[in-house]
């Protein structure tokens, strides 16, 4: 895997990401993550430079869940839609880097349904949904090995990567 | 002219970040198997450890997907494209957890209906 890299979001996409757990709330809800990586990106800490991978999202694609018999345990993307996202990404210069899914009244962890059906090098999204509420919200990458999750550090920025 | 094989975008960095590589090949499952004797590390994200194709692989012939050819028999020639195209699904219930409820649930079912017999 790739040296752990930090999930630059908006506030405005967490939130649109949250509004849309919600909004379909018991079942999951799904859709694409669009944008980029940044190679390195110059960080000050206390003085101090750094140079750290980034991956900014910079917009939403959201889908339609397809796995119609079993709606509130299961999310389904098919060939077609992955497709229609990334074409909807390569049309602004993007790409898609990952990909968001609610748990509706589970928490934001990766199931093992999640690892075993994940592919490497996306970033996957996590909004845990409670009684209708939007709560915790993490993300996670496939470990090269596929035996388990990375965290990834979520971190909300009004405006991503240079 | 040889067939050439798209990489997608999470397979690439076991691919030398390449996001094609060209073969000779007569069918499908011949491609996939040199692109994976090339880049041995994209195995285990294509196949399953019975070397089948994982159920969120898609394979497609130019614009034909294999599950309606001849899945992996597919024959190619010179100049077709093979398109790896992930799909993706997930869930909050983990699949083992899963597996495990349904199991105990026929058990249960199943052991009422045998005591329901005796009855």
């Amino acid at each position: 895997m790739a040296d752990a890299a930090a999930l630059w979001i908006s506030g405005s996409l967490a939130e649109k990401i949250r509004a849309h757990g919600a909004e379909t709330y018991p079942h999951e809800c799904c859709g694409a993550l669009l944008g980029r990586d940044s190679s390195a990106v110059l960080e000050s800490d206390g003085g101090k430079s750094a140079l750290r991978p980034a991956r900014e999202i910079l917009q939403l694609f959201p889908l339609v869940n397809r796995r119609d018999d079993s709606p509130r345990n299961r999310f389904s993307v098919t060939a077609e839609d992955v497709l229609t996202a990334e074409k909807a990404a390569r049309e602004q210069g993007l790409e898609v880097v990952g990909w968001y899914h609610s748990h509706p009244d589970h928490p934001a962890r990766p199931s093992e349904y999640d690892r075993d059906h994940a592919w490497p090098w996306y970033s996957y999204i996590i909004v845990s949904v409670q009684n209708g509420a939007p709560q915790e919200m993490t993300s996670w990458r496939l470990n090269d090995d596929r035996a388990e999750f990375s965290p990834e550090g979520i971190e909300i920025r009004h405006r991503a990567a240079v | 002219m040889p067939v050439k094989v798209m990489i997608p975008s999470p397979l690439r960095p076991y691919a030398g970040k390449r996001d094609s590589a060209e073969f000779s090949a007569r069918t499908v499952g011949e491609a996939l198997g040199h692109l994976t004797t090339e880049f041995a590390e994209l195995r285990k994200h294509l196949f399953t450890e019975e070397g089948k194709l994982r159920s969120f692989v898609n394979v497609y012939v130019n614009d034909e997907d294999i599950r309606y050819l001849a899945k992996e028999n597919t024959p190619t020639k010179d100049g077709d494209t093979i398109s790896i195209i992930p799909s993706i699904a997930g869930g909050c219930i983990s699949f083992r957890h899963f597996e495990r409820s349904e199991k105990s649930l026929l058990a249960l079912c199943f052991g009422k209906r045998k005591r329901n017999l005796k009855e």
